[in-house]
């Protein structure tokens, strides 16, 4: 039962197999276990689990129920829940309980589905390790020693260690598929706009995207039908159709054009990832997928671009964490300036304080146009290259990160570094782009690798096409890791 | 030396909307603190703006009014400072690309007009509240106004005296006002100035330092601050000082302007485009379909009256200091068929009632209806002047039209010929020395048997057939 | 470019986090290794380009003008460090 995916409980619970409630003891008794060891989530509220799974039971006797109620599922502590904590990995929210719920969070508990707890996360999100919790980092299932991605790390680790069978996540530079792919789980961020950001605790706005953390893409598929949708409280929410991301699923490949960026393959990647992404192209291309080169020049400049825009829009964003209305209040102050200096300096961590400086430098007075302004004109080159490239093929495919997960403690102390191994995704963010992981094989050391997939805007079901038709085809995203 | 005086005023115009620029939380003032304010006013992790159409709408038809440039794609943008008043630690303003580009506003000042030019008008935010009431040697912050849509008017650096200052504020005040798009009330803040004022020795070219004066609320104190800065700066540059760029503040229990920060303290805003929101991009249509509910603007109604009524544009231009007094006048001039006769009285004897009684128009007890009662009265002989006044000062008091007025004090101007050369042959009987004299052609004495005559009438008799009888008799 | 110590004192104390001396060397150091990344944006010629602020080309939608938030004071003060009638509570604040 535990290591079934979505789609088998789905069916399981319609056949009443079994109840929401037996789910949501099953695996409250497996997080029990296995939680502290991986410190994967970070809240849990059995009363509220175990009443939220009865009104499930209730509600498929009486024979309304959505595909997916009485489904446990554990939300990132970045989306805001009414009556559960949402901490956001920082000490400036580990008392805030949530006056309201995220969109997602609303779309999700109107589905019936059982919030099982919530997930450990880089503060605020920013992190690339899922090191830069207030809670502690979170351990990768597969290699205790190792990073298990960020910043939705412990939603990539729960999913990974059968904690829960689908968790929610956000990517703002990479931060489901990185994670996804060092967890060996699937991970799609959607385009720009189909997930609404209203209650989802903003890092940098106009990159931030909500998308699913699950072992298969038919699941990311069913999680996505629940997630995605048009919100009138999200100014930039895409007022679209609601759509069923299951539906191309099973569409063969065949005919398929899919582009390889010379850059994703150049110096820096390492071996063994190489060699797993070229399998993976090779099990497309038997499936009738044609192999097109493409180029995306620009690629290197997604790192300066991203870390000058997103610390920006951090920088702002995060101005509301004072010390006056909710949150953290330092204990001794003698004036305001020094409320809020010590409230800030106190309750944010030290990657968040790096970017909140970062951000407030490139904005400031005579700076502004040197590296603001710059950064978005890059941005602008780099969504030309992805729309010069998609000219010529359906999705692109490439590596999630250059190496697979690395040891906890081994970048933590060098910023740079961390930044540099988001190279392959900052630019899928920056240009407003779809992109998901999904498992494609094993590094050297046995730790997981992840195929990304990037698709044009609103691709979203073709890429769940493409993923699925490999999935059918291959079972690393069957493997589990021995705990 | 002789100095001149360079002013340019920033106007905080709060519209009058149901609900927030940004939120569905009502803008009603005077409610419990932070009863009014949403999640998204307390800036809860999270939330997001959702721009208000009505504001769009409000500030387009400003735009219009000023004849300005109505900018087609526009952009907010985060302003970034802490204060408690601010929950988000950013302002969401307009700075590159504002709603409205240049414009005018043309301003009397005494009986010259003058046209100051608007530089730009924007789409804001306004703050919350900060109460300095002792709470356990805290403040207390209300944050009901946070979120309340504010227009900033910024003027080009036009004005050149205190004078001028607070005719550009009124100006503006009455067209808001006239707009529909703002309350008016300067006591609740929903119309706020700032000054900015520097002075520079005659005839040279370029502007001198500039000192800004914050949040002023009334006509009264806007002047009063005005020309307490420019003396001040007037005397520290005679005394061999020099102007600091520099923020101050009115106190008007002094009347002097303090130092709020200097420019060393100035803030970096830090603005940058709200990734929040999207560009606001207008169409023709959505310009048009304002336009079109756009009312007779106080200019255009000013000619009109003039032409239409043949009043003096000086009378015009009061009549049109506010839609009501327009309104009014104009029911009265309509009622009556007396354009001038109405501006008259509307300007004469309304005017110096409601303000000796500190009245506003909307407070007067007599309505357009009762003032053309009387006008009419007056033009067709039933009422002197001075009756006439007496029939004013009863409508004032009592709910009573005036012909009700004039029956029921008997007040009707005689002018019955029969009766008043009764009267005439009475007073030259009584009166030989008066009539000896006037026939030795001293003119003077004509209004003494005049007199007489009104004297022995109660007033009422028509003092111009009077003189005509009088005229007869002696010839 | 590098940063210098008033840099990192200037964009701390506009940012409202308090940086202490002994902090004030490590911080700088580690700014300036990030801006030397940053720094490889100067090498491209973006003459012409127009700024990208959000990634889809779309415009504003706008909302009527309706209130619909009702008052939940007492559910939003329930996490406020510090109220009193009503009021969120902040040291005194000078003008």
């Amino acid at each position: 039962m535990i290591e079934a995916t979505l789609k088998e409980l789905s069916v399981q619970l319609a056949n009443k197999d079994v109840s929401a409630v037996e789910l949501a003891t099953a695996y409250l008794a497996r997080i029990d276990a296995l939680n502290p060891a991986l410190n994967a989530l970070v809240t849990l509220d059995r009363e509220r689990t175990l009443a939220a799974a009865a009104a499930a039971d209730a509600r498929r006797a009486a024979g309304d129920a959505h595909a997916l109620t009485g489904v446990p599922l554990v939300h990132k502590d970045i989306f805001c829940q009414q009556g559960w904590k949402t901490g956001c990995g920082s000490k400036m929210l580990d008392n805030f309980v949530s006056p309201y719920s995220a969109h997602v969070v609303e779309r999700c508990d109107a589905a019936g589905m059982v919030t099982l707890g919530r997930a450990n996360m880089d503060e605020f999100a920013m992190g690339s390790s899922n090191e830069n919790s207030f809670h502690g980092a979170v351990k990768n299932p597969w290699d205790t020693a190792a990073i298990p991605g960020g910043s939705s790390g412990g939603s990539a680790a729960a999913v990974a260690a059968r904690l829960a069978p689908v968790a929610t996540g956000t990517d703002t530079g990479g931060s489901i598929r990185q994670p996804a792919s060092h967890c060996g789980i699937t991970g799609i961020k959607p385009t720009y706009g189909v997930v609404s950001r209203f209650g989802m605790v903003a890092y940098a706005s106009s990159l931030d995207q909500g998308g699913p953390l699950a072992q298969t893409a038919e699941d990311c598929a069913l999680m996505l039908n629940v997630m995605a949708g048009f919100d009138k409280r999200d100014s930039t929410s895409v007022e679209r159709a609601a759509e069923d991301y299951t539906r191309e699923l099973d569409k063969p490949l065949a005919g398929l054009k899919v582009g390889l960026p010379r850059e994703y393959f150049a110096e820096g990647l390492a071996p063994d990832v190489a060699r797993v992404i070229e399998g993976a192209v090779a099990e497309l291309k038997a499936q009738g997928a044609e192999v097109v080169e493409v180029s995306l020049p620009n690629t290197q400049l997604s790192i300066p671009a991203y870390y000058v825009i997103a610390p920006a829009e951090a920088s702002a964003n995060l101005s509301r964490f004072d010390g006056v209305r909710y949150g953290y209040r330092a204990p001794e102050y003698k004036d305001l300036v020094e409320m809020y200096e010590k409230t800030r300096a106190q309750g944010f961590g030290e990657e968040v304080k790096r970017r909140i400086m970062v951000g407030t430098y490139v904005l400031s007075h005579g700076y502004y146009d040197a590296y603001y302004l710059k950064a978005q004109k890059i941005r602008r080159l780099i969504a030309n290259d992805f729309k010069a490239a998609f000219e010529r093929c359906d999705v692109i495919l490439g590596p999630v990160a250059p190496t697979a997960a690395f040891n906890i403690g081994e970048k933590s102390g060098d910023p740079v570094q961390m930044y540099l191994s988001d190279i392959y995704t900052l630019s899928v963010n920056l240009a407003g782009l779809p992109g998901m992981s999904v498992p494609a094989g094993f590094a050297d050391n046995g730790r997981p690798i992840g195929l990304q997939i990037i698709g044009n805007y609103f691709s979203e079901a073709k890429m769940l096409n493409v993923a699925h038709r490999f999935q059918c085809a291959t079972d690393w995203h069957r493997r589990a890791p021995a705990l | 030396m002789k100095w001149e005086v360079v002013i340019g005023l920033e106007v905080h115009v709060q519209l009058n909307t149901a609900s927030k620029i940004f939120s569905g939380s009502s803008t009603a003032f005077g409610a419990e603190p932070n009863t009014q304010a949403s999640v998204v006013e307390l800036a809860f992790p999270g939330v997001l703006p959702v721009l208000n159409r009505a504001v769009v709408d409000k500030a387009i038809r400003l735009g219009l009014a000023l004849n300005a440039t109505i900018n087609k794609k526009n952009v907010f943008a985060r302003k970034n400072y802490f204060y408690p008043d601010l929950p988000k630690g950013y302002q969401i303003s307009q700075m590159d690309l504002p709603i409205v580009g240049p414009g005018t506003l043309t301003i009397l000042v005494g009986e010259e007009e003058k046209v100051i030019r608007v530089t730009r008008a924007h789409m804001e935010e306004d703050a919350g509240k900060s109460l300095h009431e002792d709470f356990q040697g805290m403040t207390g912050i209300d944050l009901n106004r946070a979120g309340t849509p504010l227009l900033e008017v910024v003027s080009e650096p036009d004005m050149r005296s205190a004078e001028e200052a607070v005719a550009y504020a009124r100006a503006l005040h009455t067209l808001v006002t006239w707009l529909g798009i703002c309350d008016g009330n300067m006591q609740e803040g929903s119309f706020r100035v700032d000054a900015n004022v520097s002075v520079r020795p005659f005839g040279q070219a370029e502007f001198g330092t500039r000192r800004e004066i914050k949040n002023l609320n009334s006509f009264r104190f806007l002047e009063q601050a005005i020309k307490y800065e420019i003396q001040w700066q007037i005397d520290t540059l005679e005394d061999g000082g020099r102007i600091e760029q520099a923020t101050v503040l009115f106190d008007p229990d002094s009347g002097e302007t303090r130092m709020m920060r200097s420019k060393e303290d100035a803030h970096d805003y830090r603005y940058f485009p709200d990734p929040d929101l999207l560009p606001v991009v207008l169409s023709d249509d959505d310009i048009a379909r304002v336009a079109a509910t756009m009312p007779e603007l106080p200019g255009q109604m000013k000619a009109r009256f003039v032409a239409e009524y043949g009043v003096s544009a000086y009378d015009a231009a009061l009549l049109t200091t506010s839609l009501a007094h327009a309104e009014y006048f104009e029911q009265v001039a309509r009622a009556t068929g007396q354009g001038k006769l109405a501006a008259n009285w509307i300007n004469g004897e309304l005017a110096a009632r409601l303000n000796r009684e500190g009245l506003e128009l909307a407070a007067c007890p007599i309505d357009a209806p009762r003032l053309a009662g009387l006008v009419v009265r007056v033009a067709d002989g039933t009422l002197s002047n001075k009756l006439a006044k007496q029939v004013f000062d009863a409508l004032w008091v009592d709910a009573l039209s005036a012909d009700e007025v004039i029956e029921r004090d008997g007040l009707k101007q005689v002018s019955d010929v029969g009766a008043i050369e009764k009267m005439v042959e009475e007073a030259i009987a009584a009166n030989p020395k008066a009539v000896e004299e006037f026939r030795a052609g001293k003119e003077k004495a004509l209004n003494a048997l005049a007199g007489q005559v009104m004297k022995a009438s109660k007033g009422k008799a028509n003092p111009a057939q009077v003189q005509d009888i009088l005229r007869q008799k002696l010839a | 470019m590098s940063l210098t110590h008033q840099d990192v004192a200037r964009i701390a104390q506009l940012a409202r986090i308090e940086v202490t001396d002994a902090q004030v060397e490590a911080t700088l150091a580690q700014l300036n290794n990030i801006f030397g990344l940053i720094e490889q944006m100067q090498a491209v010629d973006t003459t012409g380009i127009e700024p990208m602020a959000h990634p889809q080309d779309v415009s504003l939608r706008l909302r009527d003008d309706v209130v619909t938030e009702t008052d939940h004071r007492e559910a939003y003060q329930a996490v406020a460090p510090q109220v009193e009638k009503g009021l969120f509570l902040v040291p005194k604040v000078i003008e």
